[in-house]
């Protein structure tokens, strides 16, 4: 039951009560307001950058390499980001999944299992240019890697770990007790368990965050400057498949400057007449992948969840 | 009997293998959980051994950072780290941005939950959801081309000129912690038994009425929480605040003026200095400060909320 189906007060009654039901509209109407704002707000985001990015958005934007005499592309930039997105998620997914399982199925109140919470809350709270600076410390300079996709992975993973973890717990808490219980009647070990019915039965949810989180890193830009670096790369040999040449797209071992990073780089150094046509486009960019992540993961969610249900 | 809660139920079968016995997996899936302890560990180790190189390398003296002159470079005369200005942006932007979103955020929150039809509920929260996804940088882009101008036509008067400045970095901050702030405080809303509205409803009292005294004081520890992690996000937030602030090094008399925080001279000088310069040395010494402001907020939030888990 909703309060809105509760029966509303009448207007008959004193003066006082007249008032306070004056008083109720006035705030009621307030309200719809800052539900509306939101709304107008985010309307307004989305008309402006697809004003804006009119005149820019092409394939030959989406596609090309940065030019320092025309328009030129984000290709480059935005395959950075796309690689980036890809490794973060091959290292922090499994991770998180194994951390939100221990939670979730192993741990017990203790000194431990509060310690991992407040890691967990900690790292969270960390400012992602404090992440980065961790960064650039731990990857640049202690392991010596300079300016890699990797650092810069790796900085993501460092904040994006107890998102997927909690996430992770979150989803596989989700799964009925009973279920557990069927299993280990059964016969199975606890690990049979939660291998075979417990993790299967809490992957939409599992899923639908992952996509979530990784509308998050895609956007991220504070924890790259000092990690993946800042240098505009000016164009990919993809048919260069060795991964240890440096100079392969494909490489870990190679800068790789997101089109987050890119946004704030040529805003930060200012030069070129066509700063704000590439940084409009590269916004509008950013701006249709979150949409296309949020609308992706409720999509998928919803899917997965017939599929896995029915079945 | 014990409820049937997930980490209480074992095995019903004793482990009889070795390799049962030995249990693998729950040793993986402890040690990926550990490594967030081992996260937070390294990080503030790494942090704090630069942070304090201020003092133990370049010798400067711990009671000159409370000044409030920011002259860093040693080629243009005596060196003095004050860092008032920083820590004084970085409260200041932090503290009018939460004034102006906390209300805002509660009124959203109270629409959602007391207020809004499903089908109201329903396009709101998803355009929440893709409001926490927008990047900072796209916010600060926003900022800058649009806000900005737009307070330098309309809130300029004579003889002063309003842009970049400690207003538009609040606002920006604002709408980015609007999300933060509205989903904790609608959770803490939501946790309000049922059955306290209709009593209240019962007495004759009109919805406002209900909310004002029932459930805005039950939900308060839950605002206080969600305000706080609107800080904690507010503080640690680098490139959309650094866009649009002005990055002038002077403690702000007026909410008009261009300012700068601690996480903004960091973007901004971090690349521009030499590692092991004491310029460079102090800028770890403000990540130092800033990683200790986040792990305030943690405990803060804690303290507020034994159960609130933070975001």
């Amino acid at each position: 039951m909703t309060t809105s189906s509760l029966p509303r007060p009448s207007l008959r009654g004193a003066a006082s009560s007249r008032r306070a039901v004056l008083v109720d509209r006035i705030a009621t109407g307030l309200l719809w307001a800052a539900g509306a704002f939101v709304l107008v707000i985010l309307g307004a985001i989305i008309l402006h950058f697809a004003i804006t990015s009119a005149g820019v958005i092409s394939p030959s934007f989406i596609f090309g390499n940065p030019s320092s005499t025309s328009l030129g592309g984000v290709g480059p930039l935005l395959w950075n980001s796309v690689y980036m997105l890809v490794l973060t998620m091959l290292i922090s997914v499994p991770l998180g999944i194994l951390a939100g399982i221990y939670m979730s199925e192993y741990a017990s109140e203790g000194r431990v299992t509060n310690a991992i919470r407040f890691a967990e809350e900690a790292i969270s709270s960390v400012p992602s240019i404090v992440v980065g600076l961790f960064g650039l410390i731990a990857f640049v300079d202690v392991a010596h890697w300079g300016f890699t996709a990797l650092g810069g992975a790796l900085a993501l993973t460092i904040f994006n770990l107890p998102l997927m973890s909690r996430l992770a717990e979150q989803a596989l808490r989700a799964v009925p007790a009973d279920e557990r219980a069927g299993s280990l009647a059964l016969g199975a070990t606890k690990w049979q368990t939660i291998r075979h019915v417990v993790v299967p039965l809490a992957i939409p949810g599992i899923v639908t965050g992952v996509i979530l989180t990784a509308g998050r890193v895609f956007g991220e830009a504070a924890a790259l400057l000092f990690t993946a670096g800042l240098s505009t790369p000016t164009g990919y040999n993809f048919a260069n498949l060795n991964i240890a040449d440096p100079r392969s797209p494909w490489s870990p071992f190679r800068p790789a400057t997101t089109l987050s990073v890119y946004i704030w780089n040529i805003n930060s150094e200012g030069i070129g007449q066509y700063v704000k046509q590439i940084a409009d486009g590269a916004s509008a960019i950013l701006l249709a992948m979150v949409l296309i992540f949020n609308l992706g993961a409720r999509l998928f969610g919803r899917i997965l969840t017939r599929r896995l249900t029915a079945a | 009997m014990a409820p049937l809660t997930t980490s209480s139920i074992t095995g019903l079968r004793p482990a009889t293998t070795f390799r049962e016995r030995l249990d693998v997996p729950r040793r993986v899936v402890f040690i990926a959980a550990l490594s967030m302890i081992a996260i937070v560990v390294v990080m503030l180790g790494f942090i704090t051994w630069q942070g304090v190189q201020l003092f133990v390398s370049a010798h400067v003296a711990p009671g000159s950072l409370l000044s409030a002159t920011w002259q860093p470079d040693s080629t243009a005369g005596a060196v003095t780290f004050g860092m008032l200005p920083f820590v004084a942006g970085t409260v200041g932007v932090t503290a009018l941005a939460v004034l102006i979103s906390a209300p805002l955020s509660v009124g959203l929150a109270l629409f959602l939950s007391e207020v809004a039809p499903a089908w109201a509920r329903n396009i709101v929260q998803p355009a929440l959801e893709i409001f926490v996804g927008i990047p900072s940088v796209v916010w600060g882009w926003l900022g800058l081309t649009v806000l900005v101008p737009w307070l330098r036509e309309n809130l300029s008067g004579a003889g002063f000129t309003v842009g970049f400045s400690w207003l538009a970095g609040s606002l920006v901050l604002s709408l980015m912690i609007l999300p933060t702030i509205t989903t904790v405080t609608f959770d803490a809303f939501r946790a309000v038994p049922q059955d306290q509205r209709t009593a209240s409803l019962a007495l004759g009292t009109t919805r406002w009425q209900t909310i004002r005294h029932i459930l805005i004081p039950a939900g308060l520890a839950g605002t206080l929480t969600a305000i706080v992690l609107g800080m904690t996000r507010a503080a640690g937030e680098a490139l959309a605040v650094q866009m649009v602030i002005g990055n002038r090094p002077v403690v702000p008399t007026s909410i008009a003026q261009p300012m700068t925080t601690l996480t903004s001279q960091i973007t901004l000088d971090m690349g521009n200095t030499v590692f092991g310069e004491p310029w460079n040395d102090a800028l770890w010494t403000m990540s130092l400060i800033l990683l200790v402001i986040s792990i305030t907020f943690v405990v803060l939030v804690r303290a507020l909320n034994g159960r609130r888990r933070f975001q």
